[in-house]
C-alpha cells in the first residue's frame, strides 16, 4: 500500500452571496483510506463534497481528485469519481434495474456489460427482489441502497458519501457501515460526511473536523477522542437508594475520577476503554446493585465541538443551526 | 477494485447515445405516468368541440366549413401549449437530487437536457395522432393527398421540438414549477390567439395585423393548411422553418448556459 495523496485540497473557498461557506478548507486523503468529515448541520461538509465532485467550482483555492484538477480537469475527474448525495439522487419513476442500467448506458459499459453490472450491485445491496419495482416503492433504507448501488455502477475509485446514514435507523445504519468497509476492503478510497463522531469512529481512518466553513481538528480517531475526552459509562441504578455505592464502584472503574449524576438516578464517568463496561458489570453485580440501564458513550457532536472551539463558538453553532 | 477502462468515443457519437438513453428513460417517465398526458389528449380534443360548434356557425356558416379551418390551427395551438410541459418538468427535476448525479458522470454536459427535449417527441407525435383522428371523426378531410399532410404533421413535430427549447430555458432560470407554467402561459397565449388559428386575420386592427404576419404560429398555421387542404401556402413553410431555426440558435445555447450555471 502505497501512501500516495488521491484526493488533496488546498485552501478551497466558497461563498453563496454573504455567506462564507467554506473559508479555506484543506483535506488530503491517501489511496485506500477512510476520511470523516464531521461537522453540523451548516458547517459546509455538503460544500466540500459538490466542489470534489465538479458540482460547483470553488471562489479560491484548488483540489486534485487522482491527480486531476476538479476545475481544469473535471471530465477525468468525473471518471474516477461517484457520488452519493444527502438525498437519494435516482430517478423514482424507473425501476431499481432501469436506474442501474441507465447510469450503465452513460457510463459507456454498453448494453450487455450495463445488464450484467446493474445484476451485480443489485445483488450485493439485496435489491434482486425489488430489481423491477419502481424506485418510488422502496422503503428509505433500500433507496439509500439503490442510491449508493448507483454511485458504483463505474467501479470509481474514489466515492463521496454524503451523510450516508442521516435518517436511517440504527439496524440500517449498521449495513451501510458494513458496505462502507467493503468498499474498502476492495481498494475504493472514501470521504464520507457525518454528524456523527460515532460513525466516523466505526468507518474512518482519519476524521476532519469542521465548524463554520473552517477546519478546526484532523486526527485520527484515537487522537481526536483523546483530545475530546474519550467514552462516557452510563449507569442507572434500579434503586436510588444504590447511588451513593454504584458511584463508589464506578470511581473505582475509571481509576479515581469521580463519578457524577448527569441526569436524575443516572451515573456517568470517563472511561478509558469498552473494557470498563465489562469491569463495572462484574463489580456491580459482586456487590449486588441492580441496575436497569449501562451504556457507554462517544462524545456527541456538541461535546466534541464544546472541547474544540469553547462554549463561544458553540453558542454560534445553535444561531446557526436554528 | 479494478477501475474499467471507460474507452472515450468520439464527443459528437457520445452525446447521441447518451442523448437517447436519457430520452429513453423520459419516455419511460411518461409511460408510467400517463396523465401527464391530459394536456395533448383531452385538450385538443375539447378545444375541437367547443370551438368548432359553438363559434363555427357564427364564423364560417356552419360548422364543417369551420372545422376544415380550425384543425390545422388547433393542432399548431395545442402542440405549442403541450410544450410547456417540458419546462416544468426539468424545473421538477432539477429540485431533485438525480440531476446532481448526471452532472458528477463524465457525459456530455448538453445530454439531459437533448435527452428530455427528443423524449417529448413521443408527446407531440401522440397530440398530432388525436387531433387530426378526432377531427376526422367530427369530419374534417384532408383535400391534397397523404404525403402532403403527412409532411404537415412533421412540420407540427418539428416546431414544438424546435419551440421547446424556449421552455427549456424558462425552466433553467425560474425558480419554481409554477412560475415556469404561468410564464409560459402568458407568451403561449397572445401567439395562438393573435395569429390565423381561430380567424382570418383580415378583421382585425392594422396594428394587431402587423403582429400577426410576423407571428410564427400563423406561418406553422398556414403552411399546415396549406399542406392539408390546398390552400395558397405561399413563403409560409420558409417562415416556420426560419423560426424554428431561430428557437433553437437562441434559445438552445441560453439553457445549456443555464444549466451550467445553475448549482
Amino acid at each position: 500500500m502505497t501512501s500516495e495523496l488521491i484526493i488533496e485540497a488546498v485552501g478551497l473557498q466558497k461563498h453563496f452571496g454573504a455567506t462564507k461557506a467554506l473559508q479555506g478548507v484543506d483535506l488530503a486523503v491517501r489511496r485506500g483510506t477512510v476520511l470523516g468529515v464531521l461537522g453540523p448541520n451548516g458547517a459546509g461538509k455538503t460544500t466540500v463534497v459538490r466542489i470534489l465532485s465538479t458540482l460547483l467550482t470553488p471562489d479560491a483555492g484548488s483540489a486534485r481528485i487522482a491527480g486531476y484538477d476538479v476545475v481544469r480537469d473535471a471530465e477525468k475527474v468525473r471518471q474516477k469519481i461517484g457520488l452519493t448525495g444527502q438525498y437519494a439522487s435516482v430517478d423514482e419513476d424507473l425501476t431499481g434495474r432501469q436506474n442501474l442500467e441507465l447510469f450503465g448506458t452513460l457510463l459507456e459499459l454498453g448494453r450487455a456489460g450495463s445488464r450484467k453490472r446493474a445484476t451485480e450491485l443489485l445483488e450485493w445491496f439485496d435489491l434482486s427482489d425489488a430489481a423491477n419495482r419502481v424506485a418510488k416503492t422502496y422503503s428509505g433504507g433500500m433507496r439509500r441502497r439503490l442510491d449508493l448501488a448507483a454511485s458504483l455502477v463505474g467501479s470509481p475509485d474514489v466515492i463521496f458519501l454524503d451523510e450516508p446514514t442521516t435518517g436511517l435507523d440504527p439496524s440500517k445504519r449498521e449495513d451501510m457501515w458494513d458496505v462502507v468497509r467493503q468498499l474498502v476492503s476492495n481498494g475504493s478510497t472514501v470521504l464520507l460526511t457525518t454528524q456523527y463522531l460515532e460513525e466516523a469512529d466505526a468507518l474512518a481512518d482519519e476524521i476532519t473536523v469542521i465548524d463554520h466553513g473552517r477546519v478546526i481538528a484532523h486526527d485520527t480517531p484515537e487522537g481526536l477522542k483523546r483530545v475530546v475526552g474519550g467514552l462516557t459509562l452510563e449507569v442507572r441504578p434500579a434503586e436510588p437508594g444504590d447511588l451513593p455505592r454504584a458511584a463508589e464502584i464506578l470511581t473505582k472503574v475509571s481509576s479515581g475520577t469521580k463519578a457524577d449524576e448527569i441526569r436524575r438516578g443516572v451515573l456517568a464517568v470517563p472511561v478509558a476503554d469498552d473494557s470498563a463496561m465489562t469491569e463495572a458489570v462484574s463489580w456491580l453485580a459482586a456487590a449486588k446493585i441492580p441496575v436497569t440501564e449501562l451504556s457507554l458513550h462517544l462524545p456527541s457532536l456538541d461535546e466534541v465541538f464544546f472541547t474544540l472551539t469553547g462554549p463561544k463558538s458553540n453558542t454560534k453553532k445553535e444561531e446557526v443551526a436554528v | 477494485m479494478v477501475s474499467l477502462a471507460i474507452a472515450p468515443s468520439p464527443r459528437p457519437l457520445r452525446l447521441v447515445r447518451h442523448s437517447f438513453a436519457l430520452a429513453k428513460r423520459s419516455l419511460i417517465k411518461t409511460w408510467r405516468t400517463p396523465e401527464a398526458l391530459i394536456d395533448v389528449t383531452l385538450q385538443p380534443v375539447l378545444f375541437l368541440v367547443l370551438f368548432v360548434y359553438i363559434f363555427g356557425g357564427a364564423i364560417s356558416g356552419n360548422t364543417h366549413d369551420y372545422l376544415q379551418f380550425l384543425l390545422p390551427g388547433i393542432l399548431a395551438q395545442t402542440i405549442a401549449t403541450g410544450c410547456i410541459s417540458i419546462g416544468v418538468n426539468l424545473n421538477t427535476d432539477m429540485e431533485k437530487g438525480i440531476f446532481d448525479r448526471f452532472r458528477s458522470l463524465p457525459i456530455p454536459r448538453a445530454a439531459p437536457l437533448l435527452g428530455a427535449v427528443l423524449g417529448d417527441i413521443v408527446r407531440y407525435v401522440i397530440v398530432t395522432a388525436v387531433t387530426v383522428g378526432f377531427g376526422y371523426i367530427l369530419g374534417f378531410r384532408v383535400t391534397t393527398n397523404f404525403f402532403e399532410a403527412l409532411a404537415g404533421c412533421a412540420l407540427a413535430v418539428l416546431f414544438a421540438l424546435c419551440l421547446s427549447w424556449m421552455p427549456v430555458f424558462v425552466g433553467m432560470k425560474v425558480r419554481t414549477p409554477g412560475a415556469v407554467q404561468g410564464m409560459m402561459f402568458a407568451l403561449i397565449l397572445p401567439l395562438s390567439f393573435a395569429s390565423s388559428v381561430f380567424v382570418s386575420p383580415t378583421t382585425l386592427p392594422g396594428w394587431m395585423q402587423a403582429f400577426v404576419k410576423v407571428n410564427p404560429l400563423t406561418h406553422l398555421v398556414g403552411a399546415m393548411r396549406g399542406l392539408f387542404l390546398g390552400t395558397p401556402i405561399g413563403n409560409h413553410i420558409w417562415w416556420t422553418l426560419a423560426w424554428c431555426a431561430g428557437f433553437v440558435v437562441v434559445f438552445m445555447p441560453l439553457a445549456l448556459r443555464a444549466y451550467r450555471k445553475k448549482v
